[in-house]
């Protein structure tokens, strides 16, 4: 009898809180109805963005609510989700993410007014996303096993034997695949391929991500690695001694600038606060929280590089169209040609 | 032996009566009524992510589909899966067997504190674990390395590979195999056992001829779960730099946003994911069932005695402890004080809502995920095992697609059906719930379908026979009886669903943040350490707290277990 009364003071338990959950929708739900609130499926961390978000609610008057997740998988679940998605903006990491939303025919053409503040060289030629942000392709080092006179001019010369084994890469990642696509449009398809396979040959060490290259490098495993020019400044504040310094080979394709940057989902039933929100994201005010708080670079004129950084026009990247980045399938194709993926 | 019945003798029995309840009074009933439509909306569920990977590889271009099967990485790839599944599988049994038994059947000193820190590390989210590996073991600037410079040693052997694959999924999957054990040695009569040894069988024969094959249905689940676990985890193959089948279908999406392709790929892991469910099925048709539970004496076995083999025993559990609980944790506090202990000014990410309450929403959802996942195994595992056909079998069959579905699969298709056919729940809590059920529920069929083959049938006729029904039959006799089964179950999927990420991610309401999430936003995009080595801790702190309750429930639960341990004490 003692057993069954166990068993049946967990059914109704699980009868109970059932009814709670379906009756109330679960805790930290908001209500259905969508026309007063701003929904953004975003690629960017919480912890980027965050504060910003916070910000705009109070300046703009909005109920903005944000969807965290994986700048792809956001995109793949606009793409399922069809007329019924309940994304208003999507805030992606990636040039290539973002055009292939525009591909698929999801995006809403943005006003002119808010295009035109950014340099062309960092928005969709059609006006079906804008980018906000800027980050660089850098090579970050370890100053305990690279010397200065060691550092290459060009990304070319990682091929050779002195950087053998010495290299980390991860060609699973976007920002490194978007690199290569950069390459694919500036030296061709048959240069690229020779890199990359040079590169295997080399013996480059392959890893999941920039965070866990830039932890493999200050922790002396590997000698050096290509990544995105913020994640060194996280490691710095918890460590002001992590042996780890950027590289410019500068006017090279490894110095590309890649953004992250905003679309209007087709399906907004919100468009004009929607445009609020993106005119918002340009103001000089919410771009120098960018360069200050996740050290990226501002797009719109007029705004310093963030501190400690080269600015664009130093780096000198190469001049691609970023839409063109939403060639992934070419540089997969290439990527498993070389034998690299 | 003499209530031991061969299951064949129910498939021999004329087809008209193939849904029929055996009773003893020759009085055929039909499963009732609430089994059937409970396992009928079950099986909706599990072919709601099969329907979607249908829909949409439909869609794919038959020449790029072929270009990619036939290329030559993707056999390699495949084998490296299978191979790394085989190991995980073989080293999980080298841990998990001897835990079970040192655990349940010695006088092992502290088994109550082994009995719930070898179940935690299946609270250690693989990715995390693996991040943690590295960081202790890897080839430079490791914690091990830094201890051996003094030595001359500047760089180790690298941890990457399969090697490293196959170390850091066992060790952080192995409690699959090992609660599945438990349950089953547990529910195990003793009898045999003393027949065996009274008949001459010396203690290693009786475990091997008896006690092992006895088990041999509870290792088989466990590690088929295992297997399938392994075979489609995303997170611990791309840290160890490993590439398996997995990563192909991961590429497809995020690289090229090709869902078409990916989706046809997903039907070549399910595909083999099918292949194994029936291998094990195929195992399970060739032994006899036997029934000890409920039978007139059920009592636990004594204790063996360890006498001097006490101290090898103590440090195989201390080994098993040290690495895959105590390792993971010291690296993480490390994270949590670095910046600390080398004066920076740490880098603390914003923070929405407290922790606390993030906390206690992964307890809720795992917790509800737990219930409601317990509560559908019941009609799976009851009409499979009591109603043995081609559909039930079928049905429990199908229960284990979805674990061995990669979760991102699994959550777009809820994405899908959910935004397209069910608007109202979308993206809501009970969308989630539904989502881990999809996910999990194999856990808790395989847990109660190993306590449920151990209950002899005989009970269940005796009460039908005098009169109870079925409703009354399961709620009185069946659920009591299978309970060591559902405490397993209930656990293994809530210590499974606390860390899970690619579904919660796409299908929690809008601004429900889990532990889970917590980590990966503060791994994957912030590399704040610190944030996530507190939300890792928390993780396992609450995962502890429930491992506590469940086991208090195993241990309140067995009346008689409690008698017999104070006999033996006193």
């Amino acid at each position: 009898m003692v057993k069954r009364r166990h068993v049946l003071t967990g059914l109704s338990t699980l009868a109970l809180s059932l009814g709670l959950a379906t009756l109330s929708g679960g805790i930290g739900q908001p209500s259905l109805a969508q026309d007063s609130t701003l929904t953004i499926y975003s690629g960017r961390g919480e912890s980027l963005i965050g504060p910003l978000i916070e910000q705009a609610q109070t300046d703009l008057g909005l109920d903005i609510e944000v969807r965290y997740g994986d700048t792809a998988e956001l995109a793949i679940a606009i793409l399922e989700e069809g007329n019924n998605s309940p994304a208003d903006i999507y805030f992606g990491q990636d040039a290539g993410a973002l055009g292939a939303l525009a591909k698929a025919g999801r995006t809403n053409t943005i006003p002119e007014s808010l295009l035109s503040q950014v340099d062309e060289r960092f928005r969709s030629p059609e006006g079906q996303w804008v980018g906000i942000t800027g980050r660089a392709r850098v090579l970050a080092y370890n100053t305990d096993m690279v010397t200065a006179a060691e550092l290459p001019d060009s990304v070319w010369e990682l091929t050779e034997p002195q950087w053998r084994g010495r290299v980390a890469w991860a060609p699973t990642n976007g920002s490194f695949q978007s690199f290569i696509t950069a390459m694919r449009l500036v030296e061709g398809d048959e240069r690229t391929q020779e890199w990359l396979e040079a590169m295997k040959a080399n013996d480059a060490q392959v890893y999941r991500n920039n965070t866990t290259i830039v932890e493999a490098v200050g922790r002396g495993e590997i000698d050096a690695g290509l990544v995105n020019n913020y994640y060194l400044y996280r490691f710095l504040a918890e460590d002001p001694n992590f042996p780890v310094a950027h590289h410019y080979t500068r006017g090279d394709v490894a110095s590309m600038i890649n953004v992250a940057g905003v679309a209007i989902v087709d399906t907004t039933d919100q468009l004009s606060d929607a445009e609020r929100f993106v005119e918002y994201l340009l103001r000089p005010e919410s771009q120098a929280f960018f360069a200050e708080e996740t050290k990226e670079y501002p797009l719109i004129s007029g705004m310093d590089a963030p501190a400690e950084q080269l600015s664009i026009d130093e780096i000198n990247p190469p001049r691609i169209d970023l839409s063109d980045l939403a060639d992934l399938e070419g540089t997969l194709a290439l990527l498993e040609s070389a034998g690299v993926l | 032996m003499a209530d031991s019945v061969s299951r064949r003798s129910i498939h021999k029995r004329p087809l008209h009566t193939w849904l029929g309840w055996a009773g003893g009074d020759n009085r055929l009933a039909r499963p009732p009524w609430f089994l059937v439509i409970m396992a009928a909306i079950t099986a909706v569920a599990m072919v709601l992510p099969l329907a979607y990977l249908v829909v949409r590889a439909a869609g794919a271009g038959v020449p790029e589909l072929w270009a990619i099967v036939t290329r030559p990485r993707t056999l390699e790839v495949i084998l490296n899966t299978l191979s790394m599944g085989a190991l995980v599988v073989f080293f999980s049994a080298l841990i998990a067997i001897p835990l079970a038994f040192l655990t349940i059947r010695t006088d092992l000193p502290g088994r109550r504190f082994w009995t719930v820190v070898t179940a935690l590390p299946l609270a250690i989210p693989t990715y995390v674990g693996s991040f943690t590996l590295i960081a202790a073991f890897g080839p430079r600037g490791s914690i091990l390395q830094l201890l051996l410079a003094p030595l001359g040693v500047n760089r180790l052997p690298s941890i990457y590979g399969l090697f490293g694959a196959v170390v850091a999924t066992t060790l952080f999957s192995y409690p699959y195999l090992l609660l599945s054990i438990r349950a089953g040695l547990q529910g195990m009569d003793p009898a045999l056992e003393e027949a065996a040894r009274s008949l001459g069988c010396n203690q290693r024969q009786t475990f091997f001829r008896v006690t092992l094959s006895q088990l041999r249905p509870a290792i088989a689940a466990g590690a088929l779960l295992v297997f399938l676990y392994t075979i489609q985890d995303f997170g611990t193959p791309a840290l160890m730099q490993f590439d398996t089948f997995t990563r192909v279908i991961f590429t497809q999406y995020r690289s090229s946003f090709n869902r078409h392709l990916a989706a046809a790929l997903s039907l070549i892991l399910v595909a083999m994911v099918m292949f194994f469910l029936w291998l094990e099925y195929r195992f399970r048709q060739a032994r006899v069932a036997y029934y000890t539970r409920g039978s007139a004496v059920n009592r636990t076995p004594n204790l063996i005695p360890l006498g001097p083999w006490k101290w090898p025993a103590l440090i195989f559990c201390s080994l098993i402890f040290l690495v895959s609980l105590v390792m993971p944790i010291g690296v993480t506090l490390f994270w949590m004080f670095r910046s600390t202990l080398f004066g920076g000014v740490g880098y603390t990410a914003y923070r929405a809502v407290s922790i606390w309450t993030v906390a206690f929403n992964s307890f809720y959802a795992a917790g509800l995920a737990a219930l409601v996942s317990v509560l559908f195994s019941l009609p799976v595992a009851i009409l499979s095992v009591r109603f043995p056909s081609r559909l039930t079998t079928l049905l429990e069959r199908c229960s284990y697609v979805g674990f061995g579905t990669p979760g991102i699969v699994a959550a777009l298709s809820l994405v899908y059906f959910g935004a397209n056919y069910v608007p109202f729940i979308y993206q809501r809590l009970p969308m989630l719930v539904f989502a881990y059920l999809i996910l999990f529920l194999p856990l808790a069929v395989g847990a109660v379908r190993g306590s449920l083959l151990q209950v002899n049938p005989s009970l269940e006729e005796a009460a039908r026979s005098l009169g109870r029904t079925p409703w009354q039959v399961m709620r009185q006799v069946t659920i009591p009886l299978v309970r060591p089964g559902i405490i397993s179950g209930t656990m293994l999927i809530f210590l499974t669903a606390i860390k899970e990420l690619p579904a919660t991610l796409l299908l929690a309401p809008i601004g429900f943040r889990t532990l889970a999430t917590q980590i990966w936003q503060a791994t994957a995009e912030d590399a704040a350490f610190a944030d996530a080595a507190q939300a890792a801790l928390l993780m396992l702190g609450v995962s502890s707290i429930a491992t506590l309750v469940v086991l208090s429930q195993e241990l309140k639960g067995n009346p008689v277990k409690r008698y017999d341990s104070e006999i033996g004490n006193g």
